[in-house]
């Protein structure tokens, strides 16, 4: 049986899922339940200068059937006492010390804050730190949050403070809402964080009330931009989180991977493309703390089904799949086939392509059901047809190569070889 | 024994309840609706007699866009929300759903159609505005289905349309000749008043069509309404029940299915005699109607009789198991051979043993006497062996029966029959079949009315 056990800068923990700074997190109560249900760790929801909350706090994206498909929050740092939030930290590591405790901070944009903070959470007996830059809303206001995170030369100032004061592990937590999050990975990174965790919410609009014409979430009237999370940003996570693997001094620092985790696959995904661990919000307010049952459960199977003993065995496996368009291979090609004992009639995959794509789907009139068939001369394998078929296999991409040699754009451009061609 | 009144108010409520309940709340509906794959040249579309664009109706309810949702059903298909109750769905539309290929439980579509109607109904929604009065005028003949649905399109164009019933309630056999577990009266009357609410359509109650009606009864007849009006729509219907043709169907207890469901309807399931003991003959929509209706309203004993076997049978699978999960005992290859009577009142019914011969004319295999017989031991027959056309009324309008075996079928091309400006559709035209087939006739109907007024 595959071992789950993790070690991030030192910090063990009985698996890689830690619970990410946010309301989860925010207490004795909380976080207790969370190691008994069976989280490896916590990041403690971010210490700092007192704040005060609105109501509401939250809104959603639902499709289909499906509620909280993207999840967006206007909740600031921890609204409770600083001195009660370290008494209840101290009190959890007690109860449970094979768990990860970290620390989310964000202290008032001097030096003095920052070290006096630092000061208290050690104190605790946390194992480690983790540094808010990436909080997008109530917090940038007051020049913190993803204020710094933003500007590559804040944030390694306020990291070169940190680390002056720092005993134990310091993570950097970056923001999404920049076009790029290597400019501050790596002021960071040479500044001497530890680690780097990513990604923190991306800045959103939700939805409006269309009878208030108010946007969510409502607060007396009126919204502000919120805090986007939840599976719908995964996609954008994982990107940006391959852009840290694969630059040269990014990559020199374990990552913590946050963003749209919901399930063991996700946090293989994160895990396959550079993350040492991972982080979970939204799902575990979707559903409570229970997931974490399936989250080890599945991973272990999977990890035993492929062969992997330890969670090292496949981290950052995925990265140097993850190339530049112009060294793709063109001269691959596969053209889409349709199952006919598989198929159910649907048209979906016929309307997509004959609308948006390539026109390469034949309708053969039928009463009731048509019978639909590849125009394969015409097929310029996009998988349109094969993303909306909604039975499993039964569009299936077969290998036709244009040449056996691999061919990138580049060689091809050189070669003289005609445009336009297909 | 023949008596009425055999149970409690509430034994009756819980009896004739809506068979098909609506969803109870906005968010299963919306569930079921997320299900639906929103297929392309959809196969439940194609399903359909009048071509209701199921998947985008769904999607709409999807959306929140139920206004939408209800114009889509009832552009097609003003009889939406009846159809809805009524439609055997498991050959049509939701027999063709795709999920079936999947063995998964296919698409609740009448379900859904209902909810969107039912919502547009309670709002009084009235989705479509009637054109400028052309001037043109319409008489139909029958508030049915085929009658009302013809009725509707030609107002939306703009023309004046006066229907001509011979009962005293819109609906036609929705009205008067289904089970009142499926629709209620107070819903026909509803749905009458929902098509009727586009204005430009006036009914005139009691008024029958022909010249030798029984006293008391007002007639009306073709030569008058085609002086006095521009074209004229026939949706009669089809008459009573087929004779059976035997030895004793004169006796008391012997019952036609048509009259008896239209006594529960008219007269409330309380006030309608039901026998101890009772048989049905015949097995389509109409037999199970009657047989199921009569042991909910306390028969001891229902038997159907069918001359072929289950394959043949005309009812669907769903309509059968309704039969046996009330109870309906059910012997198929028998046919009524005579009914014996004591005092003038059914006592018995002999049977002969039937079995199948060579495909006859529908392409079924004929039943075949074998001459054995056997008796049951009945108070009641009620006779639901198919419906005969209006022979005599079609005869004496001139007007020309279909070729072939069913007498009294009026013979139309693109709607029209022999008659320069006189049109049918439904029932009278096709022998009986759906509501939603006749809904379809009178769409085609009001077509080939309005080509005609353009030539």
């Amino acid at each position: 049986m595959a071992s789950l056990n993790s070690n991030f800068l030192g910090i063990k923990s009985p698996n890689p899922f830690w619970l990410a700074s946010a309301p989860p997190t925010d207490k004795k109560i909380n976080v207790l339940r969370a190691f008994e249900a069976g989280w490896g760790g916590v990041v403690w929801k971010t210490l700092g200068s007192q704040v005060k909350n609105v109501s509401s706090r939250y809104s959603a994206v639902n499709f289909g059937s499906k509620k909280m498909m993207g999840f967006n929050n206007i909740e600031l740092i921890s609204d409770r006492p600083l001195d009660l939030n370290l008494k209840e930290i101290a009190e959890c590591l007690k109860l449970f010390p094979d768990r990860a405790m970290i620390v989310s901070l964000m202290a008032d944009n001097d030096k003095k804050s920052w070290h006096e903070l630092i000061k208290k959470v050690e104190d605790t007996g946390a194992h480690g730190l983790e540094l808010n830059f990436g909080c997008p809303h109530g917090m940038t206001e007051r020049g913190m949050g993803a204020a710094v995170g933003q500007d590559p030369v804040i944030a390694k100032m306020v990291v070169e403070w940190v680390m002056e004061a720092a005993h134990i592990p310091v993570i950097t937590k970056l923001t999404p809402n920049v076009h790029s999050v290597v400019p501050t990975g790596k002021a960071v990174v040479e500044a001497g964080t530890n680690a780097l965790s990513l990604i923190n919410t991306i800045q959103s609009v939700t939805g409006i009330d269309l009878d208030t014409l108010v946007p969510n979430p409502y607060v007396a009237g009126k919204s502000v931009f919120g805090g986007y999370c939840g599976p719908a940003v995964k996609p954008i996570a994982l990107k940006m989180l391959t852009t840290i693997a694969q630059n040269p001094i990014t990559s020199k620092v374990p990552v913590s991977g946050i963003g749209g985790v919901s399930t063991w696959r996700d946090a293989v995904e994160f895990m396959l493309l550079g993350a040492s661990n991972v982080q979970v919000c939204t799902a575990a307010m979707n559903h409570g703390f229970r997931i974490v049952e399936d989250l080890c459960e599945g991973l272990n199977n999977w990890m035993d089904e492929k062969g992997f003993k330890t969670l090292d065995d496949f981290i950052g496996k995925s990265v140097e799949k993850i190339t530049h368009w112009e060294d793709l291979d063109i001269n691959y090609h596969h053209i889409a086939k349709i199952n006919p004992d598989k198929c159910i009639h649907c048209g979906l995959c016929y309307i997509a392509c004959e609308d948006t794509s390539h026109q390469s789907i034949n309708l053969e009139y039928g009463k009731p059901y048509n019978n639909y068939t590849i125009k394969e001369d015409e097929c310029v394998g996009c998988n349109l047809c094969q993303l909306v078929c909604p039975v499993n296999d039964c569009i299936t991409m077969e290998e036709h190569r244009v040449a056996p040699e691999y061919l990138n754009w580049k060689a091809f451009q050189n070669s003289g070889l005609p445009l336009n061609n297909h | 024994m023949i008596e009425s009144n055999r149970l409690s108010e509430q034994q009756y409520a819980e009896n004739f309840s809506d068979i098909h309940p609506p969803f109870d709340t906005e968010d299963a509906a919306l569930v079921e609706a997320n299900r639906c794959l929103f297929c392309y040249d959809a196969p439940c579309m194609k399903s359909c007699p009048t071509s209701i664009d199921v998947p985008k109706f769904i999607k709409q309810i999807t959306t929140g866009n139920i206004k939408g949702s209800a114009q889509t059903i009832f552009l097609s298909n003003i009889m939406g929300a009846g159809c809805s109750k009524v439609c055997p769905v498991e050959k049509l539309c939701e027999g063709a759903c795709v999920f079936n290929f999947m063995e998964e439980a296919p698409i609740s579509i009448a379900k859904l159609q209902r909810y969107s109607t039912e919502i547009a109904m309670a709002a009084n929604w009235q989705l479509f505005k009637r054109k400028e009065s052309s001037g043109k005028k319409v008489a139909i003949v029958g508030a049915g289905p085929a009658g009302l649905s013809c009725a509707h399109v030609l107002a939306r164009e703009g023309i004046d349309v006066t229907i001509f019933e011979k009962e005293s309630k819109g609906g036609g056999l929705m009205t008067y000749g289904i089970a009142a577990y499926k629709v209620t009266p107070q819903f026909c009357e509803d749905e009458v008043n929902y098509i009727l609410g586009i204005g430009g359509i006036e009914i005139k109650y009691n008024q029958e069509l022909g010249k030798n009606l029984p006293a008391g009864r007002q007639g009306v007849s073709l030569a008058d309404l085609q002086k006095d009006f521009d074209a004229v729509y026939l949706a009669i219907g089809v008459g009573l029940a087929r004779q059976l043709e035997i030895p004793g169907e004169d006796l008391e207890g012997v019952e036609d299915a048509i009259k008896f469901i239209y006594n529960i309807r008219e007269k409330g399931y309380d006030k309608v005699a039901i026998g101890d003991r009772v048989a049905v003959i015949g097995m389509g929509m109409t037999a199970i109607d009657a047989a199921t209706q009569a042991i909910r309203m306390g028969a001891k004993d229902v038997t159907m009789l069918y001359r072929r076997t289950q394959e043949e049978m005309p009812c669907t699978q769903h309509e059968l198991d309704i039969a046996l999960l009330d109870g309906c005992k059910i012997i198929w290859l028998s046919a009524p051979k005579e009914v014996i009577g004591e005092n003038g009142k059914v006592k018995q019914l002999i049977c002969s043993k039937m079995k199948l011969g060579e495909p006859d004319a529908s392409g079924r295999r004929s039943p075949i006497d074998t001459g054995e017989t056997f008796s049951l031991a009945v108070d009641m027959v009620i006779k639901a062996a198919g419906q005969m056309p209006f022979e005599g009324l079609i005869e004496e309008c001139k007007i020309h029966p279909a070729p072939g075996r069913t007498k009294g079928k009026i013979n139309i091309k693109d709607s029209a029959t022999n008659i320069p400006g006189v049109f049918a559709g439904g029932d009278c035209v096709n022998g009986g079949k759906e509501v939603v087939d006749a809904v379809q006739a009178g769409k085609d109907g009001a077509k080939a009315i309005m080509g005609y007024f353009k030539c």
